[in-house]
């Protein structure tokens, strides 16, 4: 194969790391679009692992299941922003820790 | 007249249940004819139905329905007329009318003019199917029905706590003997397929022999029923608490009728009990013990009506004595005779507890002899009679009981002594209420003397309690005839002066004063021995610690329901668990994730722990 070849092992890291700040981002930030921005770096990183490993091994579903990932992607976030709106309209607020009614 | 029998206990009855239905509605005239008039009416019945008895002699059975069928058991309700049965009836539907048309007097003012009637009527019905009935499950039911009865009556004024708590107490105590009668009817029947009276001894004289044990056993139980109704010992303390009812309704249920009812199974079933010797020795014993405590007690009491109390308990102890000792005819007789002296006995502490202002203290009343004259004369023929002077109803009938007592080989004499002890006490304690309520100083003037409904019955009593004992009663046919012979004359002697001199005794203590006894009264043992009496032998208390404290110790212990906390710990641990378990449930989109997160590690680690690495 032509071009760059990165070996697999490194885009298999950056990957991982990506997950991981997606994560992380999800787990401290309170503010509801920056949760959604972070789900989006977590499955970017995700797609990026199969794209990678479909290249790696020559395969084309990696590229199918990145296609699958961004379409799901995008109705993950129109029904998003549809709940941020709904959410915004009820609480006055984006602040996910002040949308706690549902506790036990 | 014979087919008719039925109609005696169904006027009552009838009438009992109109003024439940419409006794609201209906006038305090009115209520009280048709209360009066329906036990009159049955009254009347009965007087035919015993002068025709005694042209012809004739015994009725008279079948109505068969009750129930199951697998062969077929009691009916059918009617057994004899020679008892007419002398109980008798003295119920005549007594009972007499008593009656004295309530209308006495409860006049009473709010629940109806309901008592209604009660009294029910309990007269009650009764009657008690004597009549042919078979030993519906005598049982006319036994639960006059329990009943009993219980709504001592309650009567159920407005004050102690009523209905001598109510409770009348029927809780009778129950125990119930519950072995009904235990003693099991036997009968499962041993000799039959409740009817009459072949059920017919079958037992043919499968047992005299002194086997299974006759015993069930004599036995039908003789607790018998305790526990006729309030003997150990069953009698319900009697002097029941005087807390109306005192017409002491003179009907606990002195003339129902509490005889034990001494009637006995004499219906003798022919049972004739083959178990042992069983009659135990009525005997038990008679003659309940007749001696009880008069001791009497002698101590204050209150009119528990002397009278106890002195019903005395004198059944007397008819009990009778028939231990197989002098079933005296017994029935001393039962008719008591009916009347006692009936008298109570109806008078009606009258002047009515004119009194309710009281019932004796040392309280005093000098009533010229104030209430119609009353007085009740009491001294009613006392004469009850202490068994000569040629009064209660001679008769306590001396033939005496004198067939002494016959009796080997204990026969002792029970005569013992008999004689007690008819000396009874003698004393009449006359010490006699002496003491109508002779010497008046401490509460009455406030109004005796009315005509009030002064009948008391009247007629009175005749009936003096000439009763000329009156032969037709049970010849049904007991077994004695031998006949006498004791020696100087027995007889014995017996007829002891009552005299305890009227004397009583005479010269409570009247003339010549007999001091302030001395003896007061010393340690005199009055320990005398507050022991008062308390009628300690026996409430003693079943008080011995059954009614640790009943309520259990009950209060049970209250707390120990088995329901065994549940209740699974109950409280699924609490915990879920108040832990609901306080993760924070809402917090973060927490979760978190939480997941941290699971998610913990679960990848130890995959790749497991499987050693080669993940």
């Amino acid at each position: 194969m032509d071009g760059l070849n990165i070996p697999l092992n490194h885009i298999l890291l950056v990957s991982s790391l990506l997950f991981a700040i997606g994560m992380l981002g999800l787990m401290i930030r309170r503010n509801i679009i920056f949760i959604l921005m972070s789900l989006e770096v977590m499955l970017n990183a995700a797609a990026l692992a199969f794209v990678a490993a479909g290249a790696h091994w020559g395969q084309p579903d990696g590229q199918v299941v990145f296609m699958l990932i961004l379409t799901v992607a995008a109705a993950e976030v129109a029904v998003g922003l549809g709940l941020v709106l709904q959410v915004q309209k009820r609480f006055k607020t984006l602040d996910m820790d002040h949308a706690n009614r549902m506790q036990g | 007249m014979s087919e008719t029998i039925w109609l005696i206990p169904l006027i009552p009855l009838l009438s009992s249940v109109t003024l439940m239905l419409f006794g609201s509605r209906l006038k305090a005239s009115q209520i009280g004819i048709l209360g009066v008039a329906s036990v009159g009416i049955a009254a009347l019945l009965t007087l035919l139905l015993a002068v025709e008895f005694m042209q012809n002699q004739q015994v009725i059975q008279l079948s109505l329905w068969t009750w129930m069928e199951v697998a062969g058991f077929a009691p009916g309700i059918s009617f057994y007329f004899d020679g008892l049965t007419l002398v109980m009836m008798s003295v119920i539907t005549g007594v009972g009318f007499l008593i009656h048309l004295f309530s209308t007097e006495f409860m006049e003012k009473d709010p629940s003019y109806a309901r008592y009637f209604a009660y009294l009527n029910m309990f007269v019905a009650a009764m009657l199917i008690l004597v009549m009935a042919d078979n030993l499950l519906l005598l049982y039911l006319g036994w639960e029905g006059v329990g009943v009865c009993s219980y709504l009556l001592v309650g009567f004024w159920y407005q004050h706590n102690a009523n209905g708590h001598a109510a409770r107490k009348a029927f809780i105590v009778t129950r125990i003997g119930d519950t072995a009668m009904a235990l003693g009817l099991l036997l009968l029947f499962t041993q000799l397929g039959t409740l009817d009276i009459q072949t059920m001894v017919g079958e037992a004289n043919q499968t047992w022999q005299v002194g086997d044990t299974i006759p015993l056993i069930a004599c036995l139980l039908l003789v607790c029923g018998a305790v526990g109704k006729s309030a003997q010992l150990p069953l009698h303390t319900w009697l002097p608490d029941a005087m807390a009812g109306p005192t017409p309704v002491s003179a009907l249920i606990h002195a003339a009728t129902m509490v005889t009812a034990g001494v009637y199974l006995i004499a219906r079933t003798h022919g049972l009990f004739l083959l178990a010797p042992t069983a009659m020795t135990v009525v005997a014993v038990i008679g003659i013990t309940t007749s001696l405590m009880a008069a001791f007690t009497a002698l101590m009491q204050t209150d009119i009506k528990r002397i009278l109390a106890y002195s019903t308990i005395s004198q059944i102890g007397y008819m009990f004595l009778a028939l231990g000792v197989g002098a079933w005819s005296a017994g029935i007789f001393h039962l008719m005779t008591h009916a009347f002296f006692k009936a008298l006995l109570f109806l008078g502490s009606g009258a002047i507890i009515h004119c009194l202002h309710h009281e019932h203290n004796i040392f309280k009343m005093g000098g009533l002899r010229t104030r209430m004259p119609v009353t007085f004369w009740s009491f001294m023929i009613g006392s004469a009679a009850l202490a068994a002077l000569p040629m009064t109803s209660g001679f008769f009938s306590k001396d033939q009981i005496l004198l067939q007592a002494y016959q009796l080989p080997d204990i026969g004499p002792a029970l005569w002594v013992a008999g004689l002890l007690g008819a000396l006490l009874t003698a004393i304690y009449s006359f010490r209420l006699v002496f003491v309520v109508f002779f010497g100083k008046a401490n509460t003037e009455p406030d109004k003397d005796t009315g005509w409904r009030m002064a009948v019955p008391l009247s007629v009593l009175c005749f009936l309690a003096m000439v009763g004992g000329w009156f032969m009663i037709p049970v010849t046919e049904v007991f077994p005839a004695s031998d006949g012979s006498h004791p020696a004359h100087w027995v007889e002697y014995v017996s007829i002066s002891v009552p005299i001199v305890g009227v004397l005794l009583a005479y010269f203590i409570f009247y003339s004063g010549r007999l001091k006894i302030d001395g003896l009264a007061n010393s340690a043992l005199g009055k320990s021995l005398g507050q022991f009496w008062l308390s009628g032998w300690g026996i409430d208390w003693l079943y008080d610690h011995l059954f009614v404290k640790p009943y309520y110790g259990l009950a209060n212990m049970l209250k707390g329901e120990p088995v329901d906390a065994i549940y209740g710990l699974i109950v409280a641990l699924n609490q915990t668990f879920n108040h832990w378990l609901s306080v993760a449930q924070s809402g917090r989109i973060r927490w979760y994730l978190a939480s997941m997160v941290a699971g998610l590690i913990l679960v990848i680690t130890l995959a790749a722990n497991l499987s050693g690495g080669s993940l």
